[in-house]
């Protein structure tokens, strides 16, 4: 029983991580249509970032990593809204999701070329402390990142519905004409998004890197799993995206210790299958109708 | 007629023309795994023949001709190295260094057998010397040869009952978890739990929860760098207070970097280090990182000795002929006295398996050190 509870904290931890990158998706998508195949770079490029201030200019830790953010949201926000994302998003889905393949390529790369092929240490801001409670032994940094990432969650939640930029965000993604008409600046909007998707997406790189290590490609498994969290959970809901990533994150634990750790990565994969074929609008999601 | 004189003509001036240096290097194709999960490997083993290629062509290079390096990336995929390897020997270099995956090896060492050219290789799988090619090399010791080193360190130093073992599936990970348990059976000591872990594996904390919960007296971890190190972060994280004993990589320098405070208290068999007792490994390791500012691991010292095996044996030979310096490195024992390059005295059998002394060792405030010396199987 014990196993079974550090297991479920443990994937409660990383599922968290993975719901930050999953909210990022559904965000993109219920704004901007735009499905980013890149996302797990933009979870990778952060830890990069803040490595680079440390590293290269000697600014302190946590300094480092508030520039992260910002340059984050700078780079990942505001470039990949206007230099990407504008000029394509006219031309339909399909040519954006494409050239989000690209870009998640050209980020890998670069990284890779610019910094280093090879993983790096990053620290982390909590010890690891060990805290045991009716056998269970959880430490801090594990806690703490289960903190920061839920904190950060129900942080979001209260922006979008209690405060009136939020509910104009939330306007613009259920329905865009009728938020212009109704004097919503839908272009601002859909730019808060992008910001906020690449903010989350740096906290969910600060809080992953100190485990996985800093390396050019880990965005390929964090991109993945964060998109079956988010189809999973629902694409059209923020809630859904956040009960994809936690479910996910404790199915895999759960199946590395209980099935076998070579068919881990499966388990994700099925459940994305059952759901497509028996809930196709995701377990919290909201079925959409198109007229043709 | 007129058409091929011209031809003949133009071949004839271009070679009288070509820079005489560059039509006498010797150009040793570096098959290594410079990104992908073995990055880390890579560029110590890239860094190390580096060097030693600086100090032979300082020196006047093997047989008065220059060696030129020519790295090829695998990105540690198996594929990818056969790929780079039919290119390499369609050029028919005089040897081929790489690669370092035991998978990538396994995938190539027919094809350089095929072409009698030597391989000198960093793979430590067991069967790879076992399958009858006459052209591969070991830089360091195939587990057929460091597993029962470790099950002895087990029963006499650990004193271990049952022991738990964590390896990487892949050739590298599945070969040494068969040769330790072959060898811990032969030694009365119980496999409590098995855990197979993935390659490029980022999130361990399923593993050490199931390890936390074999109750073994120690436990063999067997994972390539990266994972070594996320491993004993996420066993430090959760508090796993049992000896972590492993085999070279789990106490070489890239790990102890990588796990920081983690890497405190693993102990277990060094093949080869920069921490030995050893003034010339030593003096190696000391201009390793003044040259490229990190200390290097066993696969620095791996890549620095494969150009001087290659010297050694065709200064042998007499000749600069990939079947004649295969013929000559089989059976031959380099001394530093005469070869100082090649830091330890080494010898290698018919098979292309290394003998040599080796270390016991442990990891001591984000340092390897060094406990004891043992001697060559074979004197």
């Amino acid at each position: 029983m014990t196993d079974f509870l550090q297991l479920l904290i443990s994937g409660l931890a990383t599922g968290a991580i993975y719901a930050l990158a999953a909210i990022g998706f559904t965000l993109l998508w219920q704004t901007s249509q735009t499905i980013n195949f890149a996302q797990g770079e933009f979870v990778m490029v952060p830890a990069f970032l803040a490595l680079i201030a440390m590293r290269w200019f000697g600014v302190p830790f946590v300094a480092s990593l508030v520039l992260a953010i910002l340059a984050s949201m700078l780079l990942l926000g505001v470039a990949f809204r206007y230099v990407v994302v504008g000029p394509l998003i006219r031309r339909g889905v399909l040519p954006l999701v494409i050239s989000t393949i690209a870009l998640s390529i050209l980020l890998k790369e670069s990284v890779k070329d610019f910094y280093s092929a090879e993983a790096q240490t990053f620290p982390t801001l909590l010890p690891d402390t060990l805290i045991t409670v009716a056998g269970v032994s959880v430490s801090l940094a594990q806690l703490g990142v289960l903190a920061v990432a839920l904190v950060t969650i129900v942080l979001l939640q209260w922006f979008l519905a209690g405060t009136r930029t939020g509910r104009q965000m939330q306007a613009t993604a259920q329905n865009p004409t009728v938020a212009r008409i109704l004097g919503v600046p839908v272009e601002r909007m859909i730019l808060y998004t992008f910001l906020i998707n690449a903010a989350l997406a740096a906290m969910a790189s600060l809080l992953v890197s100190p485990i996985y290590l800093a390396k050019f490609s880990n965005g390929e498994t964090l991109g993945l799993i964060a998109f079956v969290a988010a189809i999973v959970g629902g694409f059209n809901q923020v809630r859904g995206a956040i009960a994809g990533g936690l479910l996910i994150g404790v199915l895999d634990n759960l199946a590395a210790a209980y099935v076998s750790t070579a068919y881990r990565q499966a388990i994700p994969l099925i459940l994305l299958v059952l759901v497509i074929l028996f809930r196709p609008q995701g377990l919290l999601g909201r079925r959409e109708e198109r007229a043709v | 007629m007129l058409r091929k004189t011209l031809a003949l003509a133009g071949l004839a001036i271009g070679g009288l023309w070509a820079p005489a240096g560059f039509a006498q290097d010797i150009v040793i194709p570096n098959i290594i795994e410079l990104s992908g999960g073995g990055a880390t490997v890579g560029a110590m083993w890239k860094n190390g023949s580096s060097m030693a290629v600086e100090e032979i062509n300082a020196s006047g290079g093997i047989l008065g001709k220059k060696i030129k390096l020519e790295f090829i990336d695998t990105a540690s995929d198996p594929g990818k190295a056969r790929a780079a390897m039919q290119r390499a020997l369609d050029d028919k270099p005089v040897a081929i260094f790489g690669p370092i995956y035991s998978g990538s090896v396994s995938a190539t060492l027919k094809m350089t057998a095929d072409a009698e050219v030597p391989q000198v290789i960093g793979g430590e799988a067991g069967n790879l010397t076992a399958q009858g090619s006459k052209y591969i090399f070991r830089t360091s010791f195939g587990q057929n040869v460091s597993m029962p080193k470790i099950a002895n360190y087990l029963r006499d130093i650990v004193k271990a009952k049952n022991v738990a073992v964590v390896f990487v599936n892949n050739d590298f990970g599945k070969g040494g978890r068969d040769a330790i348990v072959k060898e811990l059976a032969a030694r009365d000591i119980k496999v409590v739990a098995d855990i197979s872990t993935e390659a490029g594996q980022a999130d361990f904390a399923a593993d050490v929860i199931k390890l936390k919960g074999a109750n073994a007296d120690a436990i063999f971890v067997y994972l390539n760098e990266e994972e070594s190190a996320r491993f004993l972060r996420e066993a430090r994280k959760q508090g796993l207070n049992k000896p972590l004993i492993g085999e070279t990589t789990l106490l070489g320098q890239k790990v102890i970097d990588l796990a920081g405070d983690a890497a405190n208290g693993v102990k277990g068999h060094v093949g080869l280090t920069v921490d030995a007792p050893v003034p010339a490994i030593q003096e190696f390791g000391k201009k390793y990182e003044a040259k490229y500012k990190t200390k290097p691991d066993h696969n620095g010292v791996k890549g620095y000795i494969a150009p001087y095996m290659i010297k050694a044996a065709a200064e042998k030979a007499g000749k600069l002929d990939g079947k004649a310096i295969a013929a000559a490195l089989r059976g031959m024992t380099i001394t530093p006295d005469k070869v100082p390059g090649i830091l330890i005295e080494a010898t290698w059998d018919d098979t292309g398996e290394i003998d040599r002394i080796s270390f016991l060792g442990e990891v001591k405030d984000g340092k390897q050190v060094i406990t004891e010396t043992l001697p060559k199987l074979k004197k």
